[in-house]
């Protein structure tokens, strides 16, 4: 905890009133909105306010810059080069693997995997381990509230090879996984338990400790989907004891096009590969060929090199920040969000519980449609997302064709929700006029 | 929100709060669905030929108020208009939306919606509703949608 024990007011340069014991933050955190070069610009004539963080946050300098230092000083190919840039990069991008290992908590670095994203990591854990684990009868379980990428391949898995879909079901607007069901949907039939960390439509942070363990206790390999938590809370895969975990670069600071799939080492010994190519092999004959280990086996064709390694620099960042600060941060912003939303915006509709949840809140206006929403936040400079946010099954059950979707991060600040606020009054009044 | 008064004008907002002929056509020989999956809008477009005259025309479907005040007006301008009139105006108006060039005479009320192209995220929400009734003239089965090549 010494990280935190030094404290500055927090980015606005503001003094918070009374609220530093329950908020202290190191000296990263100052001037942090100075780290990220694009939100210092204006929006059709006002202040960018970017409020669509679950769909990608914004990039530190530090991390464009090691996408540049990587490409003017180190640029070669990976693995099995000799000469000295080629060294280079395989000591970076390895590197990043380690880097990687450590931020989540995985036993050793062989159990990273870099991926496209967490769809691309998800579809490899559906093609490989559950083409080659699942059959007919058995059951692959979900909640009600994934994103369809974390839908989408199991259905196709369960087309495949004959599986069955079940559904954890979601309570109502607040979101929360009905876990009194749980007992009935998890049963001996069900080999795999895929769920999201966090909600990109809710908001909720799921009990997945307790997930993880209810299904290891009934056999079920377990898939976390940390797309919206990775960057935003702790994670440690061996506390959590999931069986595989899936992020992407892009939503935790880092570029787009790379992501993880963490998965324990003695499943992915086990796994075929899902793609053939270079570097995934340790011998090829003309009729046959035999797989090198996990990480590589996996990892077909030229890596993305230097994301992996900005996405290592990103690591870098969110921890100097510290990321249960940057938790409790998103959660105060939330929060202070949710509350003002509901009492200063007549008749809002707001998804998601008003407290312990993350920084995504989703919304309804009564008679405003989210693209008109959308559409006038942005004339005010205040970036949002309308639509079914990929979460289609989940709106229609919540009887909604879509909704409004404001998602804080670490640069947010309490100036940005009276300037959400204000647009979203000011949308009402013009639609009721 | 001076801009904004280019898209949102009062007789968009006039159609979407009040729209027209938005119910079921019982009569209706001829049924269009649209949808944007993008952003899951969706439209059904009933229209009832009596040979080449669209004798009625109705709408339902939920969106956005571009989406809903389009295909209101759309109805009201189709009505009693000839398969091949209609062919025009619905030209017209793809022009009207994606370009802001308001040719002279036949579009009236439906210039309503020139504000339109200056939001190129927006386009595809006005034109909806116009390639579903297209498709029910033209007798098609399947759905309009927003994800084709020449949108």
């Amino acid at each position: 905890m010494d990280r935190f024990l030094s404290r500055s007011p927090v980015a606005s340069g503001r003094e918070r009133e009374g609220d530093e014991n329950d908020f202290p933050m190191n000296k990263a955190w100052a001037n942090l909105r100075d780290d990220f070069p694009v939100l210092h610009q204006q929006v059709n004539g006002h202040p960018l306010v970017y409020l669509d963080n679950a769909a990608t946050s914004h990039k530190p300098r530090c991390v464009i810059n090691a996408l540049a230092q990587f490409y003017e000083r180190d640029n070669a190919n990976v693995h099995r080069g000799i000469h000295a840039l080629s060294n280079r990069a395989t000591a970076a991008y390895e590197a990043a693997r380690e880097r990687s290992a450590r931020f989540l908590g995985a036993a050793s670095a062989h159990e990273i995997i870099f991926t496209a994203g967490t769809t691309d990591s998800i579809n490899l854990v559906a093609c490989s381990w559950g083409g080659a684990n699942l059959g007919r009868g058995d059951v692959i379980l979900l909640t009600e509230m994934e994103h369809h990428s974390n839908m989408v391949p199991w259905q196709l898995l369960a087309r495949r090879t004959g599986a069955r879909l079940r559904y954890v079901p979601v309570l109502g607007d607040e979101g929360r996984l009905d876990l009194s069901q749980l007992d009935r949907v998890l049963t001996p039939e069900v080999k795999l338990f895929a769920f999201t960390h966090v909600s990109n439509t809710l908001g909720v942070i799921n009990p997945i400790t307790e997930l993880c363990a209810r299904a290891r206790a009934c056999g079920a390999v377990t898939v976390v989907d940390a797309a919206q938590s990775a960057g935003h809370l702790p994670i440690d895969v061996g506390a959590l004891g999931c069986d595989f975990l899936a992020l992407s670069g892009h939503k935790m600071c880092g570029p787009t096009g790379i992501g993880i799939l963490y998965g324990r080492q003695a499943l992915l010994d086990a796994m075929p590969p899902w793609r053939g190519g270079g570097s995934m092999i340790s011998n090829v004959e003309y009729f046959e060929s035999r797989w090198a280990p996990a990480p590589q086996k996996f990892e077909a064709g030229t890596p993305n090199i230097a994301d992996a390694i900005a996405l290592g620099r990103a690591m870098d960042y969110l921890d100097d920040l510290g990321r249960d600060a940057i938790a409790r941060h998103d959660e105060k912003l939330a929060t202070l969000a949710y509350a003002r939303l509901k009492a200063e915006v007549p008749g809002i509709r707001l998804l998601g519980p008003a407290e312990h949840r993350s920084g995504v809140i989703s919304f309804d206006l009564p008679g405003v449609h989210a693209h008109d929403v959308v559409t006038f936040a942005d004339q005010e400079g205040v970036a949002l997302r309308g639509g079914h946010h990929c979460n289609q099954p989940l709106m229609r059950k919540l009887g909604l064709a879509s909704t409004s979707r404001a998602s804080f991060y670490l640069y947010n600040t309490e100036d940005e929700i009276e300037r959400l606020i204000a647009a979203l009054r000011k949308i009402q009044r013009f639609f009721a006029g | 929100m001076q801009d904004l008064t280019d898209l949102y004008q009062s007789v968009i907002l006039d159609h979407n709060r009040r729209p027209r002929n938005y119910r079921v056509l019982p009569q209706a020989n001829r049924v269009g669905h649209g949808d944007n999956p993008l952003c899951g809008d969706k439209v059904t477009v009933y229209v009832q030929l009596e040979g080449d005259r669209i004798a009625g025309i109705s709408f339902q479907g939920s969106g956005c108020a571009i989406s809903q005040a389009s295909a209101s007006l759309m109805t009201v301008n189709l009505k009693g208009k000839t398969i091949a009139e209609a062919e025009v105006i619905a030209a017209d108006m793809h022009k009207l939306i994606t370009t802001g060039a308001v040719d002279e005479g036949n579009l009236s009320d439906l210039a309503a919606l020139a504000g339109v192209h200056q939001f190129p995220a927006r386009i595809k929400c006005a034109t909806l509703s116009w390639h579903a009734a297209l498709n029910a003239i033209k007798g098609e089965a399947t759905a309009a949608t927003t994800e084709k090549p020449e949108d």
